[in-house]
């Protein structure tokens, strides 16, 4: 792998969990927020003040991570942006309205407490849910274009007739919108219960337990909401992968062979043209993708070796996303099961909660990979090779060493201020 | 034809006001950086104040104008990013340090190790980021990229004693403690002579080195945006003196654009001179219509966003540090 892929990889994957919380999160603030408005509990003020303290921390990370994303496309995939620039550029104007609006706001919101009334300080955190999940559904939509590259055509060699909108919304936008989104409200709700949960477990907030049961409430609402429609999201998205993205589709569920009765393959090591030592469930993935056993399912045999993703990586990666998630799902229900019930979580479920936060990031990370490996060898399937786009520039392997160093600073950083943040009394 | 005058006027006022919002911001980390004397802590609590609700925003005219250009201008964004890794690496470096050091000092106030720590990294970064965006821009004048010419690297120069400049200008206003603003009319004094020098700097270069750059800059436009720029100079320099710190905050500001407006006016209709220029650089008319629509659409939340925000921390002046606020009542 070439550096500038390493760089941009780590970059990603360092940025998508920071973005996730930064849009997750305003929507847990003005949930507390707004509930000490109406109840006037002391509890939820805390609690928004609190949540409040890790937004702008996440939210500033987010920023800074987000700026060298939008360098690191000129700096190390210019011939990608030549092409690309042109044709997928809308979107990217959008989100950067929709972030200017979130990070307006969000100054509004953070340093507003005491210069605004309550009311109209809690109305000033509903831009920044709404920009948020925006800007992240316009960046998404780019996404989308790269596997389904639409809104244009090549003749001779240039671009020509680009249609910016159809561009935009290329046939895989909706799809990728609704997980992603999801996958923010996933990741926030699962790690803020997951704070919350730690904290009872350890009693490291005697002093302010009603805080952190409310927390651990609302949190665990909008996780449990969240994650049966994930469900939902990843069943569409897998269903519209079989048809419109077959090589991804196939080399997710490691199947090498065009066949009917395919079944699905659960772990496994993939070696050659075959994975040995997976779980195999016969006939199954016929019967997901057509709700018929005998359907023909495509295999990475219809392309040449040189145009398959890594397969192992891919087949790997997916394996841990639906496994995180079928967890997530379990924990969900358990939590729904005990607080429609009444009950006050007892140790083994705040155990199982805590555990979460992680699982959730891992799920998010191990789908991105699934999305990103799983278009490999192209950037823009079927126009443009990863390997074409990358610069040749001198000196990338210098710049990932460097920020990879940045990188490890600022998460250690954070996750030391939250811990902080965590523990310590409102202010 | 409209619509590509359109794309620019959007690219160079986002280039234009991030300098000067964004600048000021940088220009804030340097004088926190270079806090002296008896009231040291107050310059910097006075700073942070200043910054805080606004710095997110003003930072995202960067990415706006990184996102206008790589939407309108692809090909001259793609070779910018080809041919500057260097400069706008270091440049990016010192971005990401200023906007994650500010945030962790302050967050990490009552742990006083860890927040002088970051407090250095907030003052390094906020020199280091436009000392490079500047020579990113100076190496985009000569047509070579050259970021290691003279005329480059003294162009970065330029650009963070412009910041320091607009900076200490606007600090003034920031607080309510006369010996406090006298503090910041002193610092903006001393930049306001840093940027005249460190403006010659580059001219003279400019004649020795840069023969294309050179004649471009006494060309007519260049000329008159110059010579606008240092009577606006000059009208901060007495419109300090006389404590008229509302004037030497709109003269600082003016000043500002009437540089770079010179700089766009000298290599019009270059983009990068002698390689692209607007219309050579510009994406489809498709794209650009779209884009345009998109702009005039976004601006229609933006602009009101974006007053409600400076009404709301800049309105009045002489606000000082109130820092936490009240514990509601039960």
């Amino acid at each position: 792998m070439t550096a500038a892929r390493a760089l941009m990889g780590t970059s990603l994957a360092f940025h998508i969990v920071f973005a996730a919380l930064g849009v997750g999160l305003p929507l847990l603030v003005i949930t507390a927020e707004g509930l000490w408005l109406r109840t006037r509990r002391r509890a939820f003020y805390d609690l928004a003040r609190t949540w409040a303290k890790g937004m702008a921390i996440l939210f500033a990370v987010g920023a800074v991570s987000g700026t060298i994303l939008a360098f690191e496309l000129g700096l190390l995939w210019p011939t990608f942006m030549k092409y690309a620039g042109g044709i997928i550029g809308l979107p990217f104007s959008l989100e950067g309205f929709a972030f200017f609006i979130e990070a307006i706001f969000i100054g509004l919101y953070l340093y507003g407490w005491d210069r605004m009334s309550p009311g109209a300080h809690w109305l000033s955190g509903l831009p920044i849910v709404l920009s948020g999940a925006l800007s992240a559904a316009f960046v998404t939509t780019a996404n989308a274009w790269m596997n389904v590259p639409a809104g244009f055509r090549i003749v001779n060699g240039t671009v020509v007739e680009v249609d910016p909108i159809a561009a935009m919304l290329s046939p895989p936008w909706l799809v990728e919108v609704l997980h992603t989104t999801l996958a923010a409200y996933v990741v926030t709700g699962f790690g803020a219960a997951a704070v919350c949960a730690y904290a009872l477990l350890r009693r490291s907030a005697e002093d302010r337990r009603e805080q952190v049961r409310a927390g651990l409430t609302i949190a665990m609402i909008v996780a449990s909401i969240a994650i049966p429609l994930q469900w939902v999201g990843g069943d569409v998205i897998a269903r519209f992968d079989a048809e419109r993205e077959p090589t991804k589709f196939a080399s997710l569920e490691a199947l090498f062979h065009t066949r009917r009765h395919a079944p699905i393959t659960i772990g496994g090591i993939v070696s050659g043209d075959a994975v040995r030592y997976g779980i195999e469930i016969p006939s199954a993935l016929s019967v997901l993708v057509a709700f018929d056993p005998n359907a023909e399912v495509k295999g990475l045999d219809r392309v040449a070796p040189d145009d398959r993703p890594p397969v192992a990586v891919v087949h790997a990666s997916f394996d841990t996303m639906v496994g995180s998630a079928s967890l997530l799902l379990l924990v969900a229900i358990v939590w729904a099961i005990v607080a429609l019930r009444k009950r006050t979580p007892a140790k083994p479920l705040l155990i199982g909660i805590a555990l979460c936060g992680p699982l959730a990031v891992v799920a998010v990370e191990a789908g991105w990979f699934v999305t990103e490996f799983g278009r490999q060898p192209w950037i823009a399937r079927g126009l443009l090779r990863t390997s074409d786009a990358a610069t040749v520039a001198p000196g990338v392997d210098v710049q990932f060493y460097a920020f990879f160093v940045v990188y490890v600073v600022l998460a250690a950083t954070c996750w030391w201020l939250m811990r902080r943040v965590g523990t310590k009394e409102a202010a | 034809m409209t619509a590509l005058l359109g794309a620019a006027l959007v690219a160079l006022t986002a280039v234009s006001l991030y300098a000067i919002f964004g600048g000021a911001d940088f220009g804030g980390g340097v004088w926190d950086l270079f806090a002296t004397g008896p009231r040291r802590q107050a310059q910097r609590d006075a700073i942070t104040h200043a910054i805080g609700p606004v710095w997110e925003a003003n930072h995202v005219w960067l990415i706006f104008a990184l996102v206008t250009l790589f939407t309108c201008f692809p090909p001259a964004f793609a070779e910018i990013g080809a041919n500057l890794s260097a400069p706008l690496s270091l440049a990016l470096f010192g971005i990401v340090l200023r906007g994650a050091a500010f945030v962790f000092r302050n967050y990490a106030a009552d742990s006083l190790a860890t927040a002088r720590s970051w407090t250095a990294v907030f003052g390094a970064s906020s020199i280091i980021a436009p000392f490079f965006l500047g020579d990113a821009a100076g190496a985009v004048a000569t047509g070579r990229y050259a970021w290691t010419s003279p005329f480059a690297l003294s162009a970065g120069l330029f650009g963070v004693a412009l910041c320091a400049q607009i900076a200490a200008v606007f600090l003034v206003r920031e607080t309510s403690d006369p010996p406090l603003r006298d503090d910041f009319r002193r610092r903006a004094v001393r930049a306001t002579l840093a940027v005249w020098i460190a403006g010659l700097i580059p001219a003279l270069l400019a004649r020795q080195g840069e023969p294309a750059l050179f004649a471009a800059l006494i060309g007519p436009t260049a000329r008159i945006a110059i010579g606008i720029a240092m009577l606006l100079g000059v009208v901060v320099m007495l419109s300090i003196q006389a404590r008229r710190d509302g004037l030497a905050r709109a003269a600082v500001g003016a000043e500002a654009l009437a540089v770079l407006g010179g700089w766009y006016g000298a290599q019009a209709p270059n983009l990068i001179p002698g390689r692209w220029t607007y219309e050579s650089a510009a994406s489809s008319p498709a794209m650009l219509h779209a884009f345009l629509v998109a702009a005039s659409a976004g601006a229609l939340f933006l602009i009101p966003s974006l007053a409600l925000l400076f009404v709301t921390f800049k309105g009045h002046s002489g606000e000082s540090g109130a820092a936490l606020p009240p514990k509601p009542n039960r």
